[in-house]
């Protein structure tokens, strides 16, 4: 499959997801944020960083930006997006998903291997986990900490949209220990821990993202 | 506490021309957790402010424009605030002209 990855201006993380895409066995394609066609992708990646400078709000101005737009319309059609820290920033700032991240209830900026629980393994994004499968990938946030007044968090629980949650201690302030949710629809995910990271043993803890990139299969979603 | 100007401060002058200006000014919600305000709460008291209870820190936007502010301008505002200058998941707003401030 073709993945788009989008590059803002401030993006950190665009080439290790590019990267992760071929190890998961796809095609990747940069993407520009100034750009208005998503060039024939069949599944989106935002990737982390410090979009537009983090100005105004972390993702408020990049989810205004030309590809928006078009990216916005394709997961409304039901196109697999997967967007990771600063990606899922975007994502609850487009309004694709509920909520919204805020800065860490510590200050402090947390850059940890964490463990994770799989919750949701039904999306194009984690079919490739065991469901309440316990993995280990890199966190690394300022503004991380998830909230969403209690109806939305009760309705994240009932209807199985939280993706993935925080093991151990709380590394951000997140509400129920929320690390990655997804929509109703289950093809936009946005996720906290950084999976691209997590691909190869020569760095970091292991391979345990690799399973966002090898999930993706043709035809699986919409 | 009275503190004296800085020699170096200038008085500001008498009468600015007057622009037309629509102030927005941002908060974030009561049940939302404020870490910005928490630390500057925690300073306070550090450098010998007693008394504050709480702080919570938010953003104010000056808008110009060129023209009156008509009712319909402070319509655009009110949308620009819930589209951008404000993420109602987490934030209120409020607007109002800027010539109705007294200075404090």
């Amino acid at each position: 499959m073709k993945v788009g990855v989008v590059t803002f201006p401030g993006s950190l993380d665009d080439v290790d997801a590019q990267r992760a895409v071929g190890f998961g066995g796809h095609e990747a394609v940069a993407l520009w944020h100034g750009d208005h066609d998503l060039r024939g992708v069949d599944a989106i990646i935002l990737p982390g960083g410090f979009s537009y400078g983090d100005y105004l709000r972390c993702g408020a101005l990049s989810r205004f930006s030309p590809v928006m737009t078009e990216v916005i319309a394709a997961a409304e059609r039901g196109m697999p997006v997967l967007g990771i820290c600063n990606g899922f920033q975007v994502l609850c700032e487009s309004h694709l998903l509920p909520g919204a991240l805020i800065r860490n209830d510590h200050r402090k900026f947390v850059c940890r291997d964490q463990r994770l629980r799989i919750e949701n393994n039904r999306t194009p994004w984690t079919s490739a986990y065991a469901e309440g499968a316990e993995v280990t990938i890199v966190l690394k946030n300022g503004e991380g900490g998830f909230v969403a007044d209690e109806a939305t968090l009760d309705r994240l629980e009932g209807e199985g949209q939280v993706l993935a949650r925080y093991l151990g201690d709380n590394p951000n302030g997140s509400l129920r220990d929320i690390a990655g949710i997804t929509n109703a629809r289950g093809n936009v995910v946005g996720l906290m821990p950084h999976p691209e990271h997590a691909v190869e043993d020569l760095t970091g803890a292991g391979t345990d993202g690799l399973g966002f990139f090898t999930s993706l299969v043709e035809g699986s979603f919409a | 506490m009275v503190l004296p100007s800085h020699p170096s401060v200038k008085p500001a002058p008498e009468q600015e021309p007057v622009v037309p200006r629509v102030v927005v000014d941002v908060m974030p919600k009561p049940e939302i957790l404020d870490p910005q305000g928490k630390a500057v709460l925690g300073a306070l008291p550090r450098l010998g402010f007693v008394g504050v209870t709480d702080v919570r820190q938010g953003k104010r936007f000056e808008l110009e424009f060129a023209g009156e502010i008509t009712d319909a301008v402070l319509a655009e505002v009110h949308e620009m605030a819930e589209t951008l200058l404000s993420n109602p998941v987490i934030e209120y707003y409020t607007v109002h002209l800027a010539e109705a401030e007294q200075p404090a």
